[in-house]
Formats: structure tokens, C-alpha cells, sequence
């Protein structure tokens, strides 16, 4: 049991960074403005889900897990909205995406 | 001033988290002689919540919930209680901030008392100051 919320947990931790280490590439490589932000912004969230989880796991069920989920939920509040505000205030700016838009 | 009003998300996030802003900087004020933490810090912190407020929904309101009026009582008054703690410590009979005088029975007791009030004082003066700073500077232009 324990072994495997050990290999859970560590499959977590490295899922997540993996998951922040794509994101700063997507944050130097992508075109323009709008991409980066959703790069930075999706692989922020889930990479800190993900990494949060797998702490989580490591301290075990105490009020240690418990303060590490409540800072989840308050990165899951603040980070979607900071990325939103960025992209709304940068297009009320006058940026235009580049990307072909395909719903039309 | 329309711009502010179409920022749904961003007012309704800031609402949700505001009383969280503030009751953690009351935790750090408080919890500051066990942990991590004190009377500068829970100052700015709570300080960044009324700047939170102000950014988000107008200088006006959060003018209307922290009026600049309180804050020149405020700052002084921070400042009063932490000296105020030093010479009350030399009237009983000790040197100034000896907290050991503050419990005529128990040093320890007086220990926690006085560090507690100088804390509290230095987080008053704090928070008092850095929400006057924002308010001087985002009225600049004005008129």
C-alpha cells in the first residue's frame, strides 16, 4: 500500500513538472501573444494540480494535505483568472489573435 | 470607468477571495509568535487586499470602506501602542520594552502580552501606511 501511494505520488510529481517544462517552452516558442498565454496559463494550472496532488499524497492524511489542497483551490481561483484578465485586457488593447478562426 | 464594469470574472473572483485576504493576514498577525510571520507582514498583507479592492471596483469605493480619515488615526495610533507598551514597561519598573514587567506574576506571561501588542501595533501602522501610499498615488491626476 504504501509503496504504491509512494510510485502514485512520484508519477504525480513528475507528470506535473514535466507538465511545467512544456509550458515555458511554450511560453519562448509559440508566435504570438494569445498562444503564450494559453500555454503559460493551461500548464500553470494543471502543472500545479498535479504536483499539489502528488505532495498531497506524500504527507498523508493530515492537516498538512489539507492546507496543500486549500492552496490548490486558491491557485485554481486566481490563475484562470489572472490569464483571462490578460487576454481580455490585451484584445480590448487592440491585439489581434493571429490564428485562423474555424468556428466561423 | 465602463471597463470596470464588464470585468465580471475578475469582480466576482476578487469578492470570493477578498475575506480569505483578510483573515489570512489576521492569521499571520496573530499566529506570528508560533510561525511564520508578524506584524509587517500581516500589514501588507491585508493592506493588499483593501489595494485588491481598490483596483478592482474604484478608488471611490474602497475609499467608502477604508475612509483616508481612519487611516490618519490609524497610523499614529500603531505607533502609540508600540511605544506606548515600551514606556508603560518603564513605569513598572523596568527598562523600555522589558516585556517581563507586563505580568507581575509570570515573565513568560508578560512576555507573550507585550510582544503580542508591539506586533499589533507594528501591523496597524503597516497596513494603515501602505493603503495611504495607494491612495495618494491613484489619486494623483486627478484634478
Amino acid at each position: 500500500m504504501t509503496l504504491l501511494i509512494e510510485s502514485l505520488s512520484w508519477v504525480l510529481l513528475v507528470a506535473g513538472s514535466l507538465m511545467l517544462v512544456v509550458g515555458a517552452v511554450g511560453l519562448h516558442r509559440l508566435p504570438e501573444f494569445f498562444t503564450r498565454t494559453h500555454a503559460g496559463s493551461l500548464t500553470d494550472t494543471g502543472g500545479a494540480g498535479l504536483i499539489l496532488t502528488g505532495l498531497m499524497l506524500q504527507a498523508g492524511p493530515n492537516l498538512i494535505a489539507v492546507k496543500l489542497a486549500l492552496i490548490l483551490l486558491f491557485l485554481w481561483f486566481t490563475s484562470p483568472t489572472a490569464s483571462h484578465v490578460l487576454a481580455q485586457s490585451a484584445l480590448r488593447d487592440g491585439i489581434k489573435p493571429e490564428a485562423e478562426d474555424e468556428t466561423s | 470607468m465602463k471597463l470596470r464594469e464588464e470585468q465580471t470574472i475578475l469582480r466576482i473572483v476578487s469578492k470570493l477571495l477578498l475575506p480569505f485576504i483578510l483573515l489570512f493576514a489576521l492569521y499571520v498577525q496573530f499566529h506570528g509568535d508560533y510561525g511564520p510571520g508578524g506584524g509587517f507582514q500581516a500589514g501588507v498583507i491585508f493592506a493588499t487586499g483593501i489595494v485588491l479592492y481598490g483596483l478592482v471596483f474604484g478608488l471611490e469605493a474602497a475609499e467608502t470602506a477604508l475612509p483616508p480619515r481612519w487611516l490618519q488615526v490609524l497610523m499614529p495610533l500603531g505607533l502609540l501602542l508600540y511605544a506606548g507598551v515600551g514606556v508603560a514597561n518603564i513605569l513598572l519598573g523596568g527598562e523600555y520594552l522589558n516585556y517581563n514587567t507586563l505580568d507581575a506574576h509570570d515573565p513568560v506571561h508578560g512576555q507573550h502580552l507585550g510582544i503580542l501588542l508591539v506586533e499589533l501595533g507594528v501591523g496597524i501602522t503597516v497596513a494603515a501606511v501602505m493603503v495611504s501610499v495607494f491612495y495618494a498615488f491613484s489619486d494623483r491626476g486627478k484634478d
